[in-house]
């Protein structure tokens, strides 16, 4: 039961994960673009822990969530919003 | 522009980050993480006090020398720690053969210079984050 239970939940994210791809490339508002990419990084962070690796996980939450995101952010404050 | 709910949320959650990021970099050898997601973090939460007050006060904490002398400072330490190695008779980076004590496995203090080197390690990331938010916030605008 366990086990099934986490694949569906696997499953689940994998989907997300592939829907937030398709979403940051076809999102004509940059800033919203990042914001998808920052919830991206953070499923690709339990899918890393799911993966058996933890190490890649905390890298990945705090780079790819964190830095990464901000200074997209910075970049986009100082040039356009709109693409 | 200064929020209160921000900079009282800020002020509350900013010892708990960067204890964690401590806790990532000290305990490098024993559990996931190490040097480079520590110092990511501890970045990251100066980054995210700059943001939440104003940027005059977030580079008064650390100015531009202090970060060019952290980031200088953590990889000469890597280098010197590495030619520690070399100078006692032994290869580059090497750990028991360079006289650091070995500790019982499973201690904080158990991996010789593993333990140093990712506290450098720490250092440089984060002051490099800082270093580069700071020259990217300051640069100019372009449309």
């Amino acid at each position: 039961m366990t086990a099934v239970l986490t694949m569906i939940f696997q499953y689940l994210l994998l989907i997300f994960l592939v829907v937030c791809a398709l979403a940051v490339a076809r999102t004509r508002d940059l800033l919203g673009a990042v914001i998808i990419f920052a919830s991206y990084s953070l499923v690709m962070a339990i899918l890393w822990q799911q993966l058996e690796a933890p190490d890649v996980a905390v890298t990945e939450a705090a780079i790819g969530a964190g830095v990464t995101s901000l200074l997209f952010i910075v970049v986009i404050s100082k040039t356009r919003r709109m693409e | 522009m200064e929020d209160l709910i921000l900079t009282m949320i800020v002020r509350l959650i900013l010892p708990f980050i960067q204890i964690y990021g401590y806790y990532i970099i000290i305990h490098g050898h024993l559990s996931p993480g190490g040097g480079f997601p520590g110092g990511a973090i501890i970045g990251a939460s100066m980054i995210l006090f700059a943001l939440a007050f104003n940027l005059k006060e977030g580079s008064n904490k650390i100015s531009h020398d202090t970060s060019t002398l952290l980031e200088s400072g953590g990889a000469f330490g890597f280098a010197a720690l590495g030619f520690l190695g070399v100078f006692m008779g032994s290869n580059y980076l090497s750990n028991r053969a360079a006289g650091f004590p070995l500790g019982i496995p499973g201690n904080l203090i158990s991996s010789g210079m593993i333990f140093l080197i990712s506290i450098f390690i720490g250092v440089k990331v984060a002051s490099t984050f800082i270093t580069l938010f700071f020259n990217l916030v300051e640069g100019k605008t372009h449309d």
